[in-house]
This record gives structure tokens, C-alpha cells and sequence, in this order.
């Protein structure tokens, strides 16, 4: 909410949430990174569409520093995050949801928030005090849950929840993290139309709060939040540009809109 | 939930069947009962600690016997130390005071569980597993080798450490004091897993990468609990050398983990109470079955077996019903 | 020099007999993901089925059979009753159902004979020394099974590089989902994976008889040991752990050969040869500590 808000929409040239440059990375023959090149401008939602298998979760791991890159560099806000921790990262304000859902499964859905609030105030080698009792935690972690409308389900466990509401919550977990810069993995995979509707609002809702980096294949999804858009395919950038530009780039078209449209 | 005003009550129960034991134990004339009572206090402690890192940790260790041991083999050392008049290295004279012992034997696990663990947490499962029960046996060795200290022999401590005020030659004292280091273990325990640590914790065993994922960085929490753990083990230790008034290398054994690792399971993985009825039925099983062959361990594998393999899915069933856990 | 030679003979043959044991286990957890302690039990199994036979016939050469049978049939029976049902199960699950068969193992073993250790005689055949180098006598008993472990190690080679078998069992200790979706009766593929195991355990337990005592517990101790080799050498990794098996083998045996003497420079005897022995047997895990500090999936694991 701050600063990077109020410069973001006009000074494109302010530096960028998130550069990546020449970024490889590749499993034996199989390249799934091949020399990536990406920036994220303050504020805005940058989406990241391609087929399947074309690199887009493994592009977010290396992000997050799940993978370790073969070469390439990772700026985050100006500096290198290339030798620091997944864990330093979060702190320097990454966040990522995943596209399988990865949940605390015997926790509720409080506590899988209340977890992550707990870890950003950084008060977690306290061994005495009963966590429950902490009225501050439970607050707090409810109004992320109130903001993914899922304050009604709080007490439930996550093993219970729907798939959509898992999503609402991997959302609302990413947020509790206070993120400057959003990276979003499939959040509308396997949502119902409403659902869908539901979660382009909330993201909608973010826009110039949190910079986003949306990998998505719901096209009206896409089209509907993001600023620009990249398309990779095979590991590669082959157009990066605005929404415009993009659907009527005609490689974009043969490569992936087409059979995009037709199947999922 | 219903029992949650009955715990209370349960408790205050258990506490005094407890503390009246050793005089309905001997009014009855089966005095051994006192003693079988004292080791499940303090196997009970053991298999509390080593559940605090495999059931809410997630972490399978098979080498908690080495923190027993050590917290026994600090008592004798210091025993013998003090017994012979000769300082430890020169510096460090040797004491028979329970409450110098006992503190001592915490800071030494405590140190131990540290390189330990620094070592083995580097890796995660089937290499942890390995690890674990490898640096143990490893100590085994050296306790086994070390002739100044009993060897194979193990160490005779003549007499149990003192406290003031106690007459520590009588079981029932010990049984006492037992109980009173038991209880006050438990309390601290029940602070701990409602702790924000043991919330971090539990949320590590149900997924590393999601707490990757919103900042923590893993290792240090679970060496924190490994540590935690392999000195409540220590403080089993000491307590069964003043006990048995003697530490020998058995107490590292690798048997002695895995009967550690079987009294948490017959218990009930990740709860509070289990171990402690865990290391019951233990105890109560072993003195059964060895009363009938010498032969025990048959049935006791048997049993351990059935009790893996059947109980509904094994232990993720015993999991599964636990409120507020899957 | 010639006793340095025999002592590195020493420990190529103790590395080896590890190899025999860590190439089942490393690909019973590279290939199925369970951790098998009672590993151990069928070398026991193999020691004492082979030792029985070759004593009670008076054949040495009928222990062979007897060793390998034994060992792959106690290993059928356990994969088929028990482990089968921990490939779904977590490590915890798997330790304590195998722990249990550990003391099933050794109580049985106790009942039929007793806890008097058997010895059986070197055969004929084998019973001299053969001469390697000028002046170096070493028994061919010893030579045979450094010979016999090689060649293990050379068929295996064979049978994973250059066979279906082995490249099903290459597929499946590094993705278990692949060979599964392959379209490979993945469960005949655990069973001749565990009983190829078996019997390597069998057989090294069998060979191990005229040399060491054939007693209960005997399964444990060597299991350990076998646990460094496969974490040092790197889980999965046949390649790893016979590498690792053979250094292992000869440092553990020249610490033992060599510790003492040079602690009794500096020290009484008796305690020098007490301590030696204790420094000498924590070689191996302390080796396995510093190749975690550096190389915490094992030396023969590529850094990912």
C-alpha cells in the first residue's frame, strides 16, 4: 500500500519490482528455462501465459528459491536475491501460491493463516505462552481470511474445504505474508465460473497494492487483470508486450492462442 | 468438546493414584510395583521427548538412546569423580548432589543433541533415519572402549545422588522424586506444544515447503526441538542411573532407541499422554512376558508388529483420531 | 609393506561383504522407499541356514545353496507378508514393522539354536594361503570372497546397464511414477528387486560364517555399518555404495590394525589397545559426518 502504489501507474521507469535476466535452468535434456528474460513494473499485473510444461512453475520456484537456476540473475526492487534463501526472500517481500495446493491439512483454516502472520512478525521461538490464547494472532490472521471471503469457514479444517476455498486460502496465506510482489501459479485452475468471477474481484481488489506475476490459462482471466503479458513456450519469452499487443501478435496466435482457446 | 472439563478432573485423579501408590503397593504386599512404577515415570519422560520431534516434529530419530545414556553416564561419571576425589580433567570435581546432577546432565544432552542434530538434520528421511541411529551406535563404541569409565562393564553408582532433606536410600523417596520431576516435565511440556514454537512445528511436519514458502527457514526450528528433545532424554537418563545406581553402555544402545520409538507408538503418536501410557504398556508388557520365557521379545515383536501393520492403517490411524489433527 | 598389503586385503574383503548388503539395501530404498532393518536378519539367516547344512553334511559347497535358498525364501515371505504392505506407509511405519522382525528374527534364531555361536571350517579347497606378491601369504578363503564380491559387483553392473531388468530398476530408483506408468508390473519388479537383495545378503552372510562367529545379533551390527555405506555412497546408488562400501572397508579395518599401536606411543598398552578400538570403530562414522557437511546426499549423488 505505500509508496510503490503512488508512483506506480505513471513512472514506468521506476525500478522494477522483479527483473530477471537471462535466466536457464535445465532437468538433464529437457530445458526448462532458457534464457528468460522478465520484468515486473511496480503496481502492475503482469501475466504469464504458455502451454503446458512450458516452464511457468518452474520459473516461479526459481523466484522463490525452491530450484537453484543454472545461470541468470533475480532482482528483486533493485537488488539480487540470487544467493538468498526461499525464507529471505519472503522477507524481502515475495510471495507465491501454488497451483496444487500445498495447505497445512491438520490445521484449520485460521491456523494456516494465523501460521503465516506468525512467521512475518518473527515471534516464533517462544516456547511458554499458549498460541491459542493469542488474540492478536487470531485477529489479525482473520481479516486476511475476511479479505479471501473465507471468514465464515475459519474454525473448519483445510482437509474440509472445497477446492475453491482452498484456493481463497492459498490467497489468503500468500497474503498474510504482507508481499510487495505477488507470484500467482494458476490461482483460477479448477474453479467454477463463479468462483473465477470471485477471485478476478479479490486480485482485482490487490492491483497497486501488490505487484503480481500471474501464470494463468484462463484467458478472460488474463485479459480481464493484466497490464502486459508474456508468452513462454518451451522454456522461452517469444512476445512480451500489452494485452493488445499480444493478441494480435500473429506467432503468439499460431503458437498459443489458438489451441489455447480451443481446449482448456 | 465433553472432556474438556473431564481432563481436569482426570488428572487431579491420575495425580493422586500416583502419589498413593507406594503405600497401597506395600499394604498389598506387592512392593515391586513401586519400582515398575518408577521406570514407566521415567521411560514416560523418554518417550515424551522423543514424541515432541517424531509426532509433532515429524522428525524419525533412532538415536535417542544416546541422550539417555549420556544423562546416565554424567551421573556415574560425576559419581565416580566424586567417590575417587580426583577432579574430571582435572577441573571439574565430581558431586553426588541429584541437584547438580541433574543440570549437568541437561547441558550435556543438551550439547550432544546439538551436534547430533546440527549433523543429521542437514538430510531428511531414510538419510535422517540412518544418521540418527548411526552417530548413536558411534557413542555406543566409545563408551563401550572407555575403561576409566566401566567399559563394558558399565559404571556402579554406589550411591543414589542426594538431595537435602531426603533419606534417597529409601524406593519410595526416589519413587517421589520421580514423580515430582515427572510432573513438573509434564507441565512444562504442555506449555511447549501449545507454544507458537510447537505451532511452527507441527506445521513443519505437515509441510516443509509451505513453510518455506510464507519465511521460515526450517533447520534451526527443528534443531531447537531436537535439542529440546535430546534433553528431556538426558534427563531420563540421569534419573534411571540414580535409580539403577548404574549407567552402563545398554542405556545407548540402538535397542534402547527403537524401544523408545515402540513405547510412542503404543502410546499414540504426537499426543501428550500417550508415551506415558505408551511406556506402560511397555514396561508392563516386558515384565509379563519375561515372567514367562526368557524368550520376551517374541511375543513383544509379535505384538509390535500387529500393532503396526493392523491398527487401521497402522499409526496414521492413531493420527487420524486425534482431535484437531488429521 | 607386505602386512600394510595384507591389511588393505583385510579391508577390501570387509568392504566387500558391505557391498553384498548395501547394493540390496540402497536399491530396496532407491526403488520401493523403504528403509528395511531386518536387512540383517536374512544375512543372519544366510550365516546360520548355510553354516548348519555345510556342517551337518560336511560340505562346504552344499552351504551355498542352502544359504542362497534360505535367504530367498525368508526374503520372499517377508517381502510378501510384510514389507508389501509399507510401501504406502511412512519411514516411521516401515523402522518399526522391520524393527519388530528384527527381534522376531533373532528370537526364533535363539530357539532353534541356541545362543552358542556355530563356527564352520574353511574348505579344503580353500583352507591354504596363496601367495599374491613375493614374500605375501594370504589365505585363499579370504581371497575367494574378495573375488566372489567383485565379481558380484561386475554382474551387477552387467544386469543394470544392460538388461530390461536393470533399466526398469535404473527408472524406478529415480522415478517411481515413470516405471509405473510404464506400464511395468511393478510389483514382480519390487519382488525380484527385494529378492535379488535377499540373496546377496544370503550369500554374504554365508561367506562371512568362517570367518566370524555365526551367532545371534550378528545381522545388526553389520547393518549399521551398512546404513554409513549407503548414506556415505549416496541412497540409491548401486555405483555409490560399492565405492563406498570398499573405502569404508579398508579405512575401518587400517584403523583398527594400525589405531592402537599408535596410541601406544603415547599411552599404556591396555588402555592404548581399548581406547585404539574405540577411536577405530567411530572411524567410519565419523568419515560419515564430514561427507555430510559436505555432501549431505552422499559423494555419488549429483548435486541437484
Amino acid at each position: 500500500m505505500s509508496a510503490v502504489a503512488e508512483k506506480a501507474p505513471e513512472q514506468a521507469a521506476a525500478t522494477p519490482s522483479l527483473a530477471v535476466r537471462g535466466l536457464v535452468k535445465s532437468f538433464g535434456g529437457l530445458i526448462a528455462s532458457d534464457h528468460i528474460d522478465l520484468t515486473v513494473r511496480p503496481g502492475e499485473i503482469h501475466a504469464l501465459i504458455g502451454p503446458n510444461g512450458a516452464g511457468k512453475t518452474t520459473l516461479i520456484s526459481q523466484l522463490m528459491g525452491e530450484l537453484t537456476p543454472d545461470a541468470g540473475t533475480i532482482e528483486v526492487e533493485g537488488q539480487s536475491i540470487d544467493a538468498l534463501s526461499t525464507a529471505s526472500r519472503v522477507e524481502r517481500g515475495l510471495a507465491r501460491t501454488f497451483q496444487i495446493t500445498c495447505l497445512l491439512p491438520d490445521y484449520t483454516v485460521r491456523d494456516n493463516v494465523a501460521v503465516a502472520v506468525q512467521v512475518r512478525q518473527g515471534h516464533s521461538f517462544r516456547f511458554w505462552k499458549p498460541v491459542a490464547k493469542d488474540e492478536a494472532l487470531r485477529r489479525q490472521a482473520e481479516t486476511y481470511l475476511a479479505a479471501t471471503g473465507l471468514a465464515e469457514r475459519a474454525d473448519e479444517l483445510v482437509a474440509n474445504l472445497s477446492h475453491g476455498e482452498q484456493k481463497q486460502l492459498e490467497l489468503a496465506v500468500a497474503l498474510a505474508t504482507e508481499p510487495r510482489l505477488l507470484l500467482l501459479d494458476e490461482p483460477m485452475a479448477g474453479l467454477g465460473h463463479a468462483e473465477s468471477l470471485q477471485m478476478i474481484e479479490m486480485l482485482r481488489g490487490l492491483k497497486n497494492q501488490v505487484s503480481m506475476l500471474l501464470v494463468e490459462h484462463d484467458m478472460d482471466a488474463v485479459f480481464a487483470l493484466a497490464d502486459r503479458i508474456s508468452v513462454l513456450v518451451y522454456g522461452r519469452i517469444i512476445a512480451s508486450g500489452t494485452v493488445d499487443e499480444i493478441r494480435d501478435d500473429p506467432d503468439v496466435r499460431t503458437a498459443y492462442l489458438g489451441e489455447g482457446d480451443a481446449g482448456c | 468438546m465433553a472432556h474438556s472439563y473431564m481432563r481436569p478432573v482426570l488428572l487431579i485423579a491420575l495425580l493422586v493414584a500416583l502419589i498413593a501408590l507406594p503405600s497401597v503397593a506395600q499394604a498389598s504386599g506387592y512392593n515391586a510395583v513401586t519400582s515398575l512404577a518408577t521406570r514407566v515415570l521415567i521411560y514416560g519422560i523418554a518417550a515424551a521427548s522423543l514424541n515432541f520431534v517424531l509426532g509433532y516434529g515429524g522428525m524419525v530419530s533412532f538415536g535417542h538412546a544416546a541422550f539417555f545414556g549420556i544423562g546416565g553416564y554424567v551421573v556415574g561419571i560425576l559419581y565416580q569423580h566424586f567417590a575417587l576425589e580426583e577432579p574430571l580433567l582435572g577441573l571439574i570435581p565430581g558431586t553426588n548432589q541429584m541437584l547438580i546432577t541433574l543440570p549437568a546432565a541437561l547441558l550435556v544432552s543438551g550439547i550432544l543433541a546439538a551436534a547430533i542434530g546440527a549433523l543429521s538434520l542437514r538430510t531428511g528421511g531414510v538419510q535422517f533415519i540412518m544418521i540418527t541411529l548411526a552417530l548413536a551406535q558411534m557413542l555406543f563404541f566409545l563408551f563401550v572402549s572407555l575403561k576409566t569409565y566401566g567399559g563394558d562393564d558399565g559404571l556402579i553408582i554406589r550411591r543414589t545422588n542426594e538431595l537435602p532433606g531426603l533419606n534417597m536410600r529409601d524406593k519410595h523417596t526416589i519413587y517421589y522424586v520421580c514423580l515430582a520431576v515427572t510432573v513438573a516435565f509434564f507441565a512444562l511440556l504442555y506449555r511447549l506444544v501449545h507454544s507458537r514454537f510447537a505451532q511452527i512445528l507441527v506445521g513443519l511436519r505437515q509441510s516443509e515447503r509451505r513453510m518455506a514458502a510464507i519465511g521460515l527457514s526450517p533447520y534451526r526450528y527443528k534443531l531447537v526441538a531436537f535439542i529440546i528433545s535430546g534433553m528431556g532424554c538426558g534427563l531420563a537418563g540421569a534419573l534411571m542411573a540414580n535409580f539403577l545406581r548404574y549407567a552402563s553402555p545398554d542405556m545407548l544402545h540402538w535397542t534402547k532407541s527403537g524401544e523408545f520409538m515402540v513405547m510412542v507408538i503404543l502410546g499414540g503418536v504426537g499426543t501428550l499422554f500417550g508415551p506415558f501410557i505408551g511406556a506402560a504398556v511397555f514396561i508392563v508388557l516386558e515384565s509379563l512376558l519375561a515372567s514367562w520365557t526368557e524368550h520376551w521379545q517374541l511375543g513383544l515383536g509379535l505384538i509390535l508388529l500387529l500393532v503396526v501393520l493392523y491398527t487401521q492403517g497402522g499409526v496414521q490411524a492413531v493420527f487420524s483420531r486425534l482431535p484437531g489433527r488429521r | 609393506m607386505t602386512l600394510f598389503i595384507e591389511q588393505m586385503l583385510n579391508g577390501l574383503q570387509f568392504g566387500v561383504t558391505l557391498f553384498l548388503l548395501a547394493a540390496g539395501l540402497t536399491l530396496i530404498f532407491g526403488i520401493m522407499g523403504v528403509i528395511n532393518l531386518a536387512h540383517g536378519s536374512i544375512y543372519m539367516v544366510g550365516a546360520y541356514a548355510g553354516t548348519v547344512v555345510a556342517t551337518q553334511t560336511g560340505s562346504f559347497w552344499l552351504g551355498i545353496p542352502a544359504a542362497l535358498a534360505a535367504a530367498a525364501l525368508v526374503g520372499a515371505a517377508m517381502e510378501f507378508l510384510v514389507i508389501r504392505r509399507l510401501y504406502q506407509r511412512d519411514h516411521l511405519d516401515q523402522v518399526l514393522a522391520t524393527f519388530s522382525l528384527i527381534l522376531i528374527f533373532n528370537q526364533v534364531i535363539t530357539l532353534i539354536f541356541g545362543r552358542q555361536p556355530l563356527f564352520v571350517a574353511t574348505p579344503e579347497f580353500l583352507s591354504g594361503s596363496i601367495e599374491v606378491l613375493p614374500g605375501l601369504l594370504y589365505p585363499a578363503y579370504r581371497l575367494a570372497i574378495i573375488v566372489v564380491g567383485l565379481a558380484v559387483a561386475l554382474g551387477l553392473y552387467l544386469l543394470i546397464n544392460k538388461t530390461r531388468i536393470g533399466m526398469l530398476v535404473r527408472a524406478g530408483s529415480t522415478n517411481r511414477d515413470m516405471v509405473r506408468a510404464l506400464g511395468v508390473d511393478v510389483r514382480l519388479l519390487y519382488t525380484v528387486v527385494f529378492g535379488l537383495g535377499a540373496l546377496l545378503a544370503g550369500l554374504a552372510g554365508f561367506m562371512a560364517g568362517p570367518i566370524l562367529a555365526v551367532q545371534v545379533g550378528m545381522g545388526e551390527q553389520i547393518l549399521i555399518t551398512t546404513f554409513v555405506v549407503v548414506v556415505v555412497g549416496g541412497v540409491g546408488s548401486i555405483r555409490g555404495a560399492f565405492f563406498a562400501s570398499l573405502l569404508l572397508g579398508v579405512i575401518d579395518t587400517a584403523l583398527r590394525a594400525y589405531l592402537p599401536g599408535l596410541l601406544r606411543q603415547i599411552m599404556v598398552g591396555p588402555e592404548a589397545d581399548a581406547l585404539g578400538a574405540g577411536i577405530s570403530s567411530m572411524g567410519i562414522y565419523l568419515l560419515m559426518a564430514i561427507v555430510l557437511l559436505i555432501r549431505p546426499k552422499g559423494l555419488f549423488i549429483p548435486k541437484s
